[in-house]
């Protein structure tokens, strides 16, 4: 077990951040923490980064202890925090440098790790951080965290901001990583990107909602789920809200995703109504459910 | 169709770099038009053009019917505007910063009064009158700065990535505001990372090297592209 998380709490003044949060990590696993703004991944990384002190409960890394043994911790494990914290008006390479030399390495004996990223930087080497754009900061504050060869690496809201592309690139960077045996704990409130974890943790409001691979955690939905399309988005979403069989109705970017309880409905029924409400160019598929639909389950 | 954007061949430069490459665009009115592109891309000079917070090197650009060179003054009056960065005053109450937005805007006394209760009951918040911003989930808050923003009746209201990090139910009660917006008549321009929200645009373009690669509905991009998602237009794009 790489990480065991044991029932830790933590408050800031009178607002609860974590509740007795438990969580286990194995070695080399790609691990997410699934959740929005304000739902404590920050706060939990933080401590797991012994950081933060959690106000009770107990944390093991690699079977250290966060709060006693804090410092052996800080030898293994690198970190790329939420926002970009990087030196602004050092360069590239003047920011791996000083990186390198507060964990006693250099560039030259971690290259290996980190050469498939910083090649795509490497030509900007001599250019201020502040002056990349939000990508290429990415794969700096990657390279940085990389640089002394950790254990495990803790990445909070990395993609957070970013383009669609640079996302997927940074997860094949991940995916890459986890090859040379690194454990690696990801937050992101991106629902999509689960699904490329080997198990993920949907957290909200300072609680866990559910632990599994992304499979188990879809398998356990259970609601029918449809899928519908119109050619009035808008009146449709405000039409299957009237409908009386419907659990849920959110919009799911050109379709509507549409809950109900187990047999209670079909699509027939849904076709019916819908046409009866004057709706045309109608599509209606039952579906199985993915991990935004169960977030969304959940949270309510 | 009333146009309320109208941009021919904009160019803007800073030094030798070409930010914005010679774009050619229009928005109509009530229309929700997704404004897309990889960061570095362009889209944050156009918009403060659009905004009339810079000047453009060369080409023409009309907002809500004024002129950017000429009625800059005017274009401002006539927009709102709405980030996840720049949001209401925090240690303000609701009340105050209705209050202070609007004086910003011109709207006084009895319209004030007027327009604030109607926003907050449309919003279900009648409650939270006199509590401070930063005592608010986020979900409140951005529905509150978006409703601010739209005080003064503008003709076209900006988003610049307003849903970023926020919960999957917040992020679409979020858009149904969006689409009502919409279909009162304002003209919604919005910027998101998130491509799902690309699909509930009327029309989206996409922006790469601060050139617009691709402006149609998302329907038509995918027929074009070859591909079942905006997700995959924007890659073969920008990739």
């Amino acid at each position: 077990m790489m990480i065991k998380i044991n029932r830790v709490s933590k408050s800031y003044s009178k607002t609860p951040a974590l509740k007795e949060i438990s969580l286990e990590v194995s070695k080399g696993e790609l691990f997410g923490l699934i959740g929005p703004d304000g739902a404590g991944k920050t706060t939990l990384i933080r401590i797991l980064m012994t950081l933060l002190l959690p106000d009770s409960g107990e944390i093991l890394v690699n079977g250290m202890d966060v709060v006693k043994e804090y410092k052996k911790i800080r030898q293994f494990t690198g970190y790329m925090p939420g926002r970009f914290s990087l030196y602004q008006d050092l360069t590239v390479e003047e920011n791996l440098e000083f990186f390198a030399s507060v964990f006693g390495t250099t560039i030259e004996e971690n290259y290996e790790l980190i050469a498939d990223i910083y090649h795509q930087i490497e030509p900007f080497k001599k250019r201020r951080a502040g002056n990349l754009s939000g990508g290429m900061k990415q794969k700096l504050a990657l390279s940085c965290s990389l640089i002394h060869q950790p254990r495990i690496l803790f990445l909070d809201e990395p993609t957070t901001g970013v383009d669609a592309v640079s996302r997927q690139e940074f997860w094949e960077m991940l995916k890459n990583l986890q090859q040379k045996e690194i454990t690696i704990f990801v937050s992101t409130p991106y629902m999509d990107e689960a699904t490329l974890c080997d198990r993920v943790a949907l957290i909200q409001n300072g609680q866990i909602l559910d632990v599994d691979t992304p499979n188990a955690i879809t398998s356990r939905f259970s609601s029918d789920l449809y899928r519908i399309s119109a050619e009035n988005i808008y009146k449709l979403i405000l039409d299957l809200r009237k409908y009386n069989k419907a659990e849920s109705v959110f919009a799911f970017g050109q379709f509507i995703h549409l809950t109900s309880t187990p047999d209670s409905t079909n699509a027939k029924e849904l076709e019916n109504y819908l046409q009866a409400m004057k709706h045309t160019n109608i599509k209606i598929k039952k579906i199985m459910p993915g991990i935004e639909d169960v977030f969304i389950n959940l949270m309510k | 169709m009333e146009k309320i954007i109208e941009v021919k061949n904009l160019v803007k430069k800073f030094d030798s770099f070409t930010a914005n490459d010679n774009l050619t665009f229009e928005v109509k009115k009530g229309e929700i038009f997704g404004f897309l592109g990889a960061n570095g891309a362009g889209k944050t000079t156009t918009i403060r053009i659009l905004c009339g917070l810079s000047a453009p090197t060369s080409g023409d650009v009309r907002v809500a019917g004024y002129d950017i060179y000429k009625e800059q003054e005017k274009v401002k009056q006539n927009i709102g505007y709405m980030s996840q960065k720049f949001s209401l005053y925090e240690d303000l109450t609701v009340s105050e910063n209705i209050r202070f937005y609007g004086g910003i805007y011109g709207i006084k006394g009895e319209e004030r009064k007027r327009k604030e209760t109607a926003l907050l009951k449309n919003l279900e918040m009648e409650h939270a009158r006199n509590k401070l911003i930063g005592s608010l989930p986020l979900g409140w808050k951005q529905k509150l700065a978006f409703s601010v923003a739209l005080l003064h009746d503008p003709k076209i209201i900006f988003l610049d990535e307003p849903t970023g990090g926020v919960d999957p139910i917040t992020r679409r009660r979020f858009w149904d505001l969006i689409y009502e917006t919409a279909a009162n008549g304002t003209t919604v321009f919005v910027t998101t990372h998130y491509m799902d929200e690309a699909e509930y645009c009327d029309r989206i373009s996409i922006m790469d090297a601060g050139k617009i690669e691709a402006l149609d509905s998302p329907t038509n991009l995918k027929i074009q592209f070859g591909v079942k998602t905006i997700n995959e237009v924007f890659v073969s794009i920008a990739r």
